[in-house]
């Protein structure tokens, strides 16, 4: 009878699984129901620490902000060079001139004669918020959860709890607020302090924000409603203005980030609330906004929900782009509503290895490609170029290469003694170690040739980057065969004599010379890229101490000056300007003097001249030779080794549609499609069980026992023998 | 017994104390609060200013342990050691240096913990027993010395290895679990069948090892000799009496750790995605978010003496010899 129950068991067992095996893959980690729909996967490896949009200024983050949050500008999703256009703005504000008595002038005046810049925007009339309790109101009109009690709050773990929803029309005042945050002293936003320095009374906004802070009651939060400044100002509903000292072109940029998205006052005064603050529920954690997504789910540690905001305003894809966009398919949706896709579901994934598998079998729809992982997914061909290999192209796969807009670069301290000034001895000794520092081979072997020689602060695509012969820096590069050449060694040990360390020899010690790099890197890989470092400065007969160190003790370094040679630093762009880059090197932001970004302190009067200069024009052929005179100089002075533009590599399963890489674009999202039944027919294809070795590994168990059986019996046995004696 | 936990509790208050104090210490030894100030902050556009005012409006701002500044109490109060650590006693763990509160993550990822580690303990406590009484059984055996051997090889192998291998063969060549992942309710069967069975199998090396040694002396004593020679099988004399007899030093081994199964497994849940509290501590270090740091220390040490605690009163249960 219990052998007949156990086949009963096993003959269950068997059924239940056949039906799992019929409804789909037994190794899809998304609920069964999900499978045949929209819904686009992706990963994420660090929480994001903020999503409040006057604090968040982190890449990962910013898939997240980018598409809940909009500022009045965005990018084309198309057009190369990256071109700003209109979000919730009716238009790219053009700036309006003023006077020291806030007379007009004319936009042709020279940037020394203006006091103020008015960059005044329009807003579109009828956008409205995501549904979001901050805005549910009682009959009377008054807020609905503005005193929420321990009992209101039993089972409320995010803001869709609530049992109210509300919403209401974008306002230019919410922008407004939202630049009054960044003043805000809690809530230390990464660019007050760049900002203090461009935009009218944000730096005493500042001091009375703090004055009025000392005065709150605990418990207590400032409303920002009641404190006006010049720097930003509502004209009605739908317009408001932003004045900044001089004049700031780049402030365009800075108005398609997050940063100047609007923040509706109710919402901050919502969550400024004890009860939620206690439950994680913060503008950091559930950000509202008009963008097409809004959180529904945010576990930092487990996975982070964007679903399609209902009240979205409408936006179309785009119905032009550059060359090649059309032939490559990027203009089939063209003039169709956005977005496409209506959830997207981001799981944490902290280890690379179970990431890629997954990504392998059709349960992610886009991955990166990381190093353990580019063997198996890219051949390079005899010409350098990147290709899929076999297995990736089988499951019709593509690959996207982009150069991002950022630099790596090994720094000299300016300040420094040996290393540092203008004079011949430091700059010949700067000019010999870029020489000696072959950066076409650490790509290769540290980047898996993601990468590509730097020959200035410039990345290609922004304007002032060029190529060729024009874009080679002379001093590091000979042009042979139509092709930049690294100078031979031969010239960095005679610039080294000249620096007055012949063979690497410092006439003070009669030794090799000596000196210290600085790095926040740790961990095997470090090791193995500070050893070729070495190397490098072995060729010259200079020695390298490596100090590695953490982040924090590396920054405080830099700060102090207290370093010599730097490694490990880097800079992504902010907005698509040279000038973003050029101003690392300016003087004024020396770090050691200033507190700037120039952690080199590189400081040369021509330079600096020319920056000032450059920084307010526009782009045209008279700003282009000022940037290439300032390229000169800086080669010649040399104060990076200009290192390398990182190349980000992507692959995409065939089902995603309307992908094209971009280094500025902050979410995509919006933009992409998928076709989720060809998905769901990959993923059942790819992941039939396998269950011949369960049966193997049991029947290799059985054999594996039957000694053991043998014994047992025979130990039996050989009792009941002796018993009777 | 209800005397000898007041008093256990008692002297566990000055442990608590001298905890917090190593914790903060060792702690700022190695950090300023300007090093967490700039972890916080990010890697661009950080200021002296803004570090600064970081501090201000985190509570950083102020001395360590002894405030010239202030007059009475305050001196002691208005430090960074009162105001961060001294609250943790009343296990108000306060916020986390990036915001959050700590007390409502670790209750959130405290449940994932224990769905991945209570059965992975269970079924490998039950394993490990098991192979370890039948290794006693075929004593001096080809079986005993190739089940020894066999050990010592599977606790030779990382726990790395283990899973690597193991999300390869069942997740990726078979496909017959997901990879990696978790979700809520009876959904998370399917995700914690892998690195459960891989928790035990990584473990059989030294648990049956260690279990065989203990059976194995229970084996030698006289109460085995009188039941054999009253004629009880080998199975039932391992099974039931040798077994029983052998529970105290088990208990020793594993009562104590049972508390500490909230506390995660930090490779388990980074690699199977699981969201526990096993990385917690980890990612606090990394970002040096002291907060954190010093709320699951203090969170550790509690639940390290509750576990003492708990193994006391269970040798009660089964040594009736022993009173406390």
């Amino acid at each position: 009878m219990s052998r007949l129950n156990g086949l009963r068991l096993l003959v269950a067992v068997l059924v239940v699984l056949a039906t799992g095996a019929c409804n789909g893959p037994w190794n899809n980690p998304y609920p069964d129901a999900d499978r045949d729909s929209d819904i686009y996967y992706s990963s994420f490896r660090e929480p994001p620490r903020h999503l409040d949009p006057a604090r968040s200024y982190a890449t990962d983050e910013a898939s997240f902000t980018g598409a809940i949050y909009e500022p009045p500008l965005q990018y084309h999703y198309l057009k190369r060079p990256y071109t700003l256009i209109p979000a919730t703005a009716t238009a790219v504000p053009e700036p309006q001139y003023l006077d020291a008595d806030d007379n007009p002038l004319p936009a042709d005046t020279p940037a020394a004669e203006v006091a103020t810049s008015v960059y005044t925007l329009d807003i579109r009339p009828g956008i409205r918020y995501q549904p979001h309790p901050a805005f549910a109101k009682k009959a009377d009109g008054s807020p609905r959860y503005a005193d929420l009690s321990a009992a209101d709050m039993v089972g409320i773990t995010r803001p869709a709890d609530f049992e109210h929803q509300g919403t209401r029309e974008l306002r230019a005042g919410d922008y407004v607020h939202e630049i009054k945050r960044l003043a805000r002293p809690e809530v230390n936003s990464p660019i007050f302090g760049l900002m203090s320095a461009h935009i009218v009374g944000l730096a005493e906004l500042r001091e009375r924000l703090e004055a009025a802070r000392a005065e709150l009651a605990p418990g207590e939060s400032l409303d920002l409603t009641a404190f006006d400044f010049d720097g930003a100002r509502v004209i009605d509903d739908h317009r408001y203005e932003i004045r900044v000292h001089g004049v700031y072109p780049q402030l365009r940029y800075w108005l398609a980030l997050a940063f100047f998205a609007p923040v509706p006052p109710e919402v901050t005064r919502f969550y400024d609330q004890p009860g939620l603050k206690s439950r994680n529920i913060s503008l950091d954690t559930f950000p509202v906004g008009t963008g097409a997504y809004m959180l529904t789910e945010n576990n930092p540690n487990q996975r982070m929900v964007l679903e399609a905001n209902p009240n979205f305003h409408g936006q179309r894809y785009p119905s032009e782009g550059e060359d090649g966009d059309r032939a490559a398919g990027l203009l089939a949706d063209a003039g169709k509503q956005l977005p496409f896709i209506k959830r997207a579901v981001y799981s944490r994934e902290q280890e690379s290895i179970p990431y890629w598998n997954k990504f392998l079998q059709g349960y992610y729809d886009v991955s990166g490609i990381s190093d353990d992982a580019f063997g198996q997914a890219i051949n390079i061909d005899a010409e350098g170029n990147p290709n899929l290999t076999a297995t990736m192209a089988d499951r019709g796969m593509s690959l996207a290469t982009t150069v991002l807009p950022g630099i790596f670069y090994l720094g000299f301290n300016l300040n420094d003694d040996v290393v540092g000034g203008l004079d011949e001895s430091g700059r010949k000794l700067r000019q010999a170690i870029s020489i000696a520092i072959d950066m076409e081979s650490y790509i290769p072997l540290f980047l898996n040739g993601r990468g590509i020689v730097a020959q200035g602060p410039i990345p290609p695509g922004l304007f002032g980057y060029q190529d060729g012969k024009a874009g080679m820096n002379p001093v590091v590069y000979d042009w042979v065969e139509g092709e930049a050449v690294r100078k031979p060694l031969d010239t960095a040990r005679r610039l080294l004599a000249e620096a007055g360390y012949p063979n690497g020899i410092d006439p003070k010690t009669g030794q090799s010379l000596l000196v210290n790099i600085d790095t926040p890197a740790t961990g095997p890989d470090f090791k193995t890229q500070m050893d070729w470092m070495r190397q490098q400065f072995d060729k010259l007969g200079i020695q390298l101490v490596v100090r590695a160190t953490t982040w924090p003790r590396f920054q405080k370094k830099i700060a102090e000056g207290n370093v010599q040679i730097y490694f490990g630093s880097g800079w992504m762009a902010d907005y698509p300007d040279p000038e973003n880059f050029l101003s690392q090197l300016y003087g004024p932001n020396g770090t050691a003097e200033h507190a700037g970004s120039n952690y080199a302190n590189y400081s040369n009067d021509e330079y600096d001249r020319l920056f000032r200069q450059m920084r307010v024009m526009e782009n045209s052929p008279e700003r282009q030779a000022i940037i290439e005179r300032m390229l000169t100089i800086l080669r010649r002075d040399a104060p990076w080794q200009w290192g390398y533009f990182p190349r980000q590599y992507a692959l995409y399963h065939q089902w995603l549609h309307n992908t094209k890489p971009n280094g500025m674009i902050q979410s995509s999202l919006k933009y992409l499609r998928l076709d989720g039944a060809l998905r769901a027919e990959k993923r059942r294809e790819w992941n039939q069980p396998v269950l011949w070795p369960v049966a193997a590994g049991v029947a290799l168990l059985v054999v594996l026992l039957l000694p053991a059986v043998w014994i047992y019996r025979r130990r039996e046995h050989s009792a009941l023998r002796r018993r009777p004696r | 017994m209800l005397a000898y936990i007041v008093r256990r509790a008692l002297y566990a208050i000055p442990v608590l104390i001298g905890v917090n104090l190593i914790t903060f210490l060792l702690f700022f030894v190695v950090n300023t609060p300007d090093d967490i100030a700039r972890m916080q902050l990010g890697f661009k556009r950080v200021t002296p200013e803004a570090i600064e005012n970081w501090k201000a409006t985190h509570g950083y701002d102020l001395p360590y342990l002894y405030n010239e500044q202030a007059d009475g109490l305050d001196s002691f109060t208005e430090t960074l050691f009162f105001q961060k650590s001294v609250k943790v006693l009343a296990f108000d763990f306060g916020r986390s240096d990036a915001g959050r509160s700590i007390s409502s993550d670790i209750l959130e990822r405290m449940g994932p913990s224990l769905a991945l580690a209570v059965p992975t303990l269970i079924v490998g406590m039950l394993v490990n027993i098991t192979f370890g009484l039948l290794l006693v059984f075929f004593r001096s055996t080809a079986i005993d010395w190739g089940g020894v051997v066999l050990c010592v090889v599977l606790m030779s192998i990382s726990p790395l290895f283990y899973i690597i291998a193991g999300q390869y063969v069942a997740g990726k060549l078979m496909n017959l679990v997901p990879i990696s992942g978790f979700d809520a309710g009876w959904d998370m069967a399917k995700f914690l069948v892998l690195p459960v069975i891989i928790g035990v199998v990584s473990g059989i090396g030294s648990g049956t090892r260690w279990y065989r040694t203990i059976f194995m002396e229970e084996y030698g004593k006289e109460y085995v000799r009188t039941a054999r020679a009253k004629g009880l099988s080998d199975l039932r004399i391992l099974f039931v009496h040798v077994l029983k007899n052998g529970m105290i030093p088990i208990l020793t081994g594993v009562v104590v750790l049972l508390p500490l199964l909230f506390m995660g497994s930090l490779i388990m849940e980074s690699f199977f995605g699981i969201p526990g509290l096993g990385s917690y501590t980890i990612e606090a270090i990394n970002n040096q978010d002291f907060a954190i740091v010093r709320a699951m220390v203090f969170l550790g040490s509690v639940l390290y003496i509750v576990g003492l605690l708990l193994t006391d009163i269970s040798y009660t249960l089964f040594d009736p010899r022993i009173r406390l």
